[in-house]
């Protein structure tokens, strides 16, 4: 089954921009997606169009076979959205902002109390279920997002970069909290500008480019589409020139650091047994960017 | 039920979100009102003498009740609806599978209940200056209900299409405070030269407050039917309209 199908989804702002020109897209139940693209390329717009919050131009939305324009109080109680900017009042408490939210989902308050502090312990705010939610930290507010968006209980989990802001413990944090979401059966969609998070996290992903989809693959498939990674070689001892190795093209980055292009036919093991042969001893290494990262920036430039 | 349950929540929103602020939703009004007793009733009225039968004080009663039940009722919904918006909150509502009308009818409530605290809290006071004796309960509630019902109605829909809080503020401003002041607050339209008594006729609040005057006083410059009649229409035709800007999300979605 598909969670969410989208056909030859438009919009045309009123201000006569197009944010997004047809996209069609589909992402089967029990996915952990990425939706992956540049500032201003149409993600948040797709977003909104799913979540009810952009009216379309042309398009359909389908969220677990139902049509959003036939049924859309069904569709909507499948999906829980954690927005990109914080959106819930500044004055009310991690509960109630969790408990009224179940309550417009139709969950009465005792139910909705107890799932309220299901999600608040499990993302950490059961302590700070009682402050002004305008005291909380900018990690917490995010995490209070997700709790919000989980207390109905949704099949889809659509977040637009939750990360965004947050240091690396609670990122790594999170992304144990999400994959354990994902294992136990809900979809989630992720838009980040994290690649890495992306790269980790997600099975499928979709690109897209001034309002287009570029790329619909699956992660393994496209990782497999990068040719050539770049290393960066930590020496032991300084180097004076660039040592000239068949196959393989180097940069000097400084005395003690090499930078090596690696073609996806060659070898570590070549690499290394030529680096030795010329008396150069390594003594780490690590990629130069993200394999996804490269692999997004020379999609974004072909297009 | 599960409406129930969401009308419940957006009820129970609004109503905590002016109490916990009472100092300033309830009690303004009750010491500007104060102030038009002492003011116009107590120290003008005085040299005035009757009016309608009626002391001065008497008369103004229903009027200036009537004008904080207006007041409030719009000014509960206009920036509550124009907060929730700014601060993206109503978000959470767009995306949960409530239904137009209960969003409405929730927003609407909360307005409904500001305005009727209000008019009660004011009622009190006046009950201070002058004795109330209400010649028709049915009538005096009815048109209390019907007239906040009224304005909540027009405070939505400014709500809807605020873009800043200059906007929210220029109807009450420009609009409604001008034209409860010439609804026959202070005076009947029946001391009016003729032209300007029928240029008043053209003024829905003063059906209002005439309807109001009447369920205490037994007093009205209108004809009753004709005031219910007018309001009732006004509400339809509201009703409409907020129903239409939820509908295409005017003002409210991109």
């Amino acid at each position: 089954m598909q969670a969410l199908e989208l056909k030859n989804l438009s919009k045309t702002y009123s201000n006569g921009f197009v944010a997004l020109k047809g996209i069609d897209l589909s992402v089967e139940e029990g996915d952990f997606f990425a939706l992956l693209g540049p500032n201003g390329a149409g993600k948040s717009t797709t977003i909104g169009i799913i979540s009810s919050l952009v009216n379309k131009t042309e398009g359909e939305v389908k969220v677990f076979g139902v049509d959003l324009d036939v049924d859309s109080e069904t569709a909507k109680s499948f999906i829980g959205l954690v927005p990109q900017e914080v959106n819930f009042s500044q004055f009310e408490t991690p509960e109630q902002i969790v408990v009224n939210q179940a309550g417009y989902y139709g969950i009465e308050r005792e139910l909705a109390l107890l799932r309220g502090e299901k999600y608040l312990r499990q993302l950490d705010l059961w302590e700070k279920r009682h402050e002004a939610s305008r005291t909380l930290s900018g990690g917490m507010k995010r995490r209070l997002m997700i709790a919000r968006a989980l207390v109905h209980q949704p099949k889809l989990l659509i977040l637009d970069e939750p990360t965004a802001g947050v240091d690396i413990e609670l990122r790594r944090s999170m992304w144990d909290f999400l994959t354990k979401i994902n294992e136990q059966g809900t979809t989630i969609i992720l838009t980040t500008h994290y690649l890495e998070e992306a790269e980790s996290l997600c099975r499928n992903i979709g690109i897209i480019d001034q309002g287009e989809l570029i790329k619909n693959s699956s992660m393994k498939s496209l990782l497999g589409q990068l040719h050539i990674e770049t290393f960066v070689l930590d020496l032991t001892t300084a180097v004076t020139e660039v040592p000239k190795i068949e196959n393989f093209q180097m940069k000097l980055l400084d005395s003690m650091t090499l930078e090596v292009e690696i073609e996806k036919q060659h070898s570590l093991n070549d690499l290394y047994s030529s680096l030795t042969d010329k008396g150069i001893r390594v003594c780490s290494m690590r990629n130069k960017s993200n394999r996804l990262e490269e692999l997004f920036l020379r999609l974004l430039e072909k297009n | 039920m599960k409406y129930w349950v969401a009308y419940k929540t957006i009820v129970y929103k609004e109503v905590s979100r002016f109490v916990r602020i009472w100092p300033q939703t309830i009690l303004p009004p009750a010491v500007t009102m104060t102030l038009y007793f002492l003011i116009f009733g107590n120290l003008i009225g005085s040299r005035i003498g009757e009016m309608g039968g009626f002391s001065y004080m008497e008369y103004i009663a229903p009027g200036i009740i009537m004008m904080s039940v207006i007041t409030n009722s719009y000014s509960n919904v206009v920036s509550s609806f124009y907060s929730s918006k700014f601060q993206k909150h109503l978000e959470e509502m767009l995306v949960a599978p409530v239904p137009n009308w209960v969003i409405l009818a929730g927003y609407i409530t909360g307005g409904v209940t500001r305005g009727l605290m209000v008019g009660f809290v004011v009622t009190c006071v006046a009950m201070i200056f002058t004795q109330l004796h209400v010649h028709s309960m049915l009538i005096m509630l009815l048109t209390v209900l019907c007239t906040s019902i009224l304005f909540s109605l027009g405070g939505f829909i400014n709500g809807a299409y605020a873009k800043s809080f200059d906007d929210v503020s220029i109807v009450p401003v420009f609009i409604l405070t001008p034209l409860t002041y010439l609804a026959g607050v202070f005076y009947s339209v029946d001391l009016l030269p003729e032209f300007w008594r029928q240029v008043s006729l053209f003024n829905p609040i003063l059906y209002m407050v005439n309807a109001f005057r009447f369920g205490i006083l037994g007093q009205s410059d209108i004809g009753i039917s004709a005031a219910f009649l007018v309001i009732g229409g006004f509400i339809a035709v509201l009703t409409w309209a907020a129903m239409w800007v939820l509908g295409k999300g005017a003002g409210i979605k991109d």
